[in-house]
């Protein structure tokens, strides 16, 4: 087991290399100018010297490989020095953002927090709500609970999030003025009252993320459940004259878990793209929104940067839940 | 044998003679449309569907409003922000007006006549993206499950491609790309062109993982081994023997395909990066009308739901067609 994980961890490195040479080839061909916006009164020369001031000038593969080592190497000892107080990086070229002429990393460090408490909270429930689900949907196969269930999960799957954003805000925050319908980011929680504003300023674009989530997982629950519930230990359990609370919660479901925690596990970088919707939606400040404006304002080292930190949140689940399928699972071993 | 046929040879032993079936055969798409029939709702799914396909193809010619019609000076005023006819039921004052059942929108363009035309881009665009998205996944299945030399690579690549941040790329490339693509086809033709090649080579990877692993089991089977022993050709292999046979999962991850596609345009055009405004999909009619949604919920409301509907049958349809074309719980 720890082979293969060291296996894939050695192999996850030149996947990520190809990936953010893909982004980076991907923004280099495509005929944008970064210079477009530069009014026309500007002459020439000047307009060249800002070419060479953005690092423009150089040839493509000097300014990868300088992109990577700003990325692996100064950016990680900025943490370093963050963190201890040493001053490695003093002094070294960051990956600076075209639009805020500051490093791409500070504003990935402010943005980040509001997008994990929404996603982290929206996912969690998500878990929690759809595994009951899912369970019990299986245990009584096809009855009223089971087929309302399949109803939900299927409008869950349908209704994609930018309709049910703007329904909830409708109903919710115009209308019943129940719950305010902009995210504010500078919202500081320090007594109960702030903390109760945080969960209700959270509750929508919550419930509408954890809709989603909990569509696909409680039907995958369902499906891995009823698949237990045709094999031969179940039936032996209960020849035991086990209580059906344990052949239940304790043989079936433990062995059908094990795919559906890899499916979770898959499923975390995946929220990231959706919640850039919900995100937008609700304008809540978080590194979705700050790849869409980064994208409309042509920041190619922010895209670069931002696009390639969602890859290495793609390939590193994806290496948890391979991992996590050969520790939960005996019989899956890869070695 | 019939008892009645006179028989030339007297000893015949009753186990040995084969049973005659007493029903012409039945085709394997009868029994799949038997088994389709039972789940009631990829039947409604799949007729729901199917009026939503007639009411964009047919519903232009029948509500002939023009979509693009923008009134001026005082038939402006009048036309615009006109209410859905039903509001009058709760609102006297509403401004509601019979010609525009669905009422307007901020410009006086008939909201029923924007939906049916929306709706024509909406499905056309899924309805590409997944053909292109099938055939590049049935291809690259093929080549790599029957060519041993291809599987490698090609595997590699799809895991690749699972590997990559999709929404953010595919927003950077419909940016980045517009403009080219917009001169060569014209602005509405290029980003049909970008937004369907778009969806297409991003959503390929499970249809290619399911086709290469049938393919990598049909390989095995006798009948394949009695075609190559007759010296049929890899081409014909592969058309006459190979894809009739993973013509099912195909089937279902099409259909499946085409809920992902209309789901990514609207998301595209919702966020602003997919069609120009005055040429409206279901998500940019959606995008548009958001702003004053507290004042004209039925803007929303309408794209939003057709959007739903549509996606909502097609799974279920793809639901059912996955049980129909599933020979172990046809049987039953």
């Amino acid at each position: 087991m720890l082979t293969f994980t060291i296996r894939r961890l050695v192999l996850s490195v030149p996947t990520l290399l190809f990936i953010s040479l893909v982004i980076f080839l991907l923004l280099e061909l495509a005929p944008g100018d970064p210079m477009a916006q530069v009014p026309l009164t500007v002459p020439p020369d000047v307009k060249e010297k800002m070419r060479q001031a953005l690092g423009l000038g150089e040839p493509i593969h000097i300014r990868y490989v300088k992109w990577l080592i700003q990325f692996f190497w100064i950016e990680p000892q900025v943490l370093f020095d963050h963190i201890f107080g040493t001053s490695f990086a003093d002094g070294k070229l960051r990956v600076i953002s075209w639009q805020t002429r500051s490093p791409v990393m500070d504003l990935v460090v402010q943005r980040l927090p509001q997008t994990l408490w929404v996603v982290g909270v929206a996912y969690v429930l998500a878990v929690i709500i759809a595994i009951p689900v899912g369970i019990y949907s299986a245990y009584k196969q096809y009855s009223i609970f089971d087929q309302f269930g399949t109803f939900i999960t299927m409008i869950g799957f349908s209704v994609p999030p930018f309709f049910t954003g703007p329904l909830m805000v409708v109903i919710f925050a115009v209308n019943l003025h129940w719950f305010p319908s902009i995210y504010d980011t500078t919202l500081v929680v320090d007594d109960l009252e702030s903390l109760g504003k945080q969960i209700r300023q959270m509750f929508l674009p919550v419930m509408v993320l954890a809709l989603q989530i909990t569509a696909q997982i409680s039907r995958f629950m369902r499906a891995s459940m009823l698949d237990n519930f045709n094999q031969d230990y179940v039936r032996t359990a209960r020849a035991k004259g086990m209580s059906e609370y344990t052949v239940v919660m304790v043989h079936v479901l433990r062995n059908s878990l094990i795919p559906v925690v890899t499916v979770i596990a898959l499923g975390i970088p995946s929220i990231f793209g959706g919640a850039i919707i919900t995100e937008q939606v609700f304008a809540v400040n978080g590194i979705g929104q700050a790849l869409i404006s980064a994208i409309q304002a042509n920041d190619l080292p922010m895209v670069q940067t931002l696009t390639f930190i969602f890859a290495v949140l793609i390939v590193v689940f994806n290496l948890i839940a391979d991992v996590l399928y050969g520790v939960l699972d005996p019989r899956v071993r890869y070695d | 044998m019939t008892d009645s046929a006179p028989q030339p040879t007297p000893k015949r032993i009753a186990a040995l003679s084969d049973p005659i079936p007493t029903q012409p055969p039945r085709s394997q798409w009868l029994d799949v449309w038997d088994q389709f029939k039972q789940h009631r709702g990829a039947l409604i799914g799949g007729i729901t569907f199917l009026v939503i396909i007639l009411a964009v193809l047919v519903g232009p010619a029948v509500w002939w409003v023009d979509a693009q019609y923008l009134p001026k000076g005082r038939e402006f005023i009048n036309l615009r922000d006109t209410r859905p006819i039903y509001v009058a039921l709760w609102d006297n004052a509403a401004k509601v007006d019979w010609a525009h059942p669905l009422g307007t929108d901020n410009l006086g363009r008939d909201t029923l006549a924007r939906m049916m035309s929306g709706g024509r881009v909406s499905i056309a665009v899924g309805l590409t993206a997944m053909l292109l998205s099938i055939l590049l996944g049935t291809l690259i299945g093929v080549v790599a499950g029957y060519f041993r030399r291809m599987d490698g690579v090609l595997m590699r690549l799809t895991d690749l491609f699972l590997a990559l941040p999709l929404l953010p790329l595919i927003l950077v490339a419909s940016l980045l790309f517009r403009e080219t693509l917009s001169a060569i086809f014209g602005v509405e033709g290029g980003v049909f062109v970008l937004v369907v090649s778009l969806i297409g080579i991003t959503s390929w990877m499970h249809t290619a993982r399911i086709v290469r692993g049938d393919v990598l089991a049909l390989k095995e089977r006798e009948f394949i081994l009695a075609a190559q022993s007759i010296g049929t050709k890899p081409k014909y292999l592969v058309i006459r023997h190979l894809l009739p046979n993973v013509m099912s999962p195909i089937m279902v991850s099409a259909t499946l395909g085409i809920a992902v596609a209309i789901i990514t345009e609207s998301a595209l055009s919702f966020l602003g990066f997919g069609f120009p405004p005055d040429f409206p999909t279901w998500g940019r009619l959606l995008n548009d009308s958001v702003d004053r949604m507290d004042l004209y919920p039925e803007r929303v409301l309408w794209p939003g739901l057709a959007i739903s509907l549509t996606v909502l049958s097609v799974n279920y349809l793809g639901d059912g067609l996955r049980d129909a074309l599933d020979p172990r719980i046809r049987g039953r």
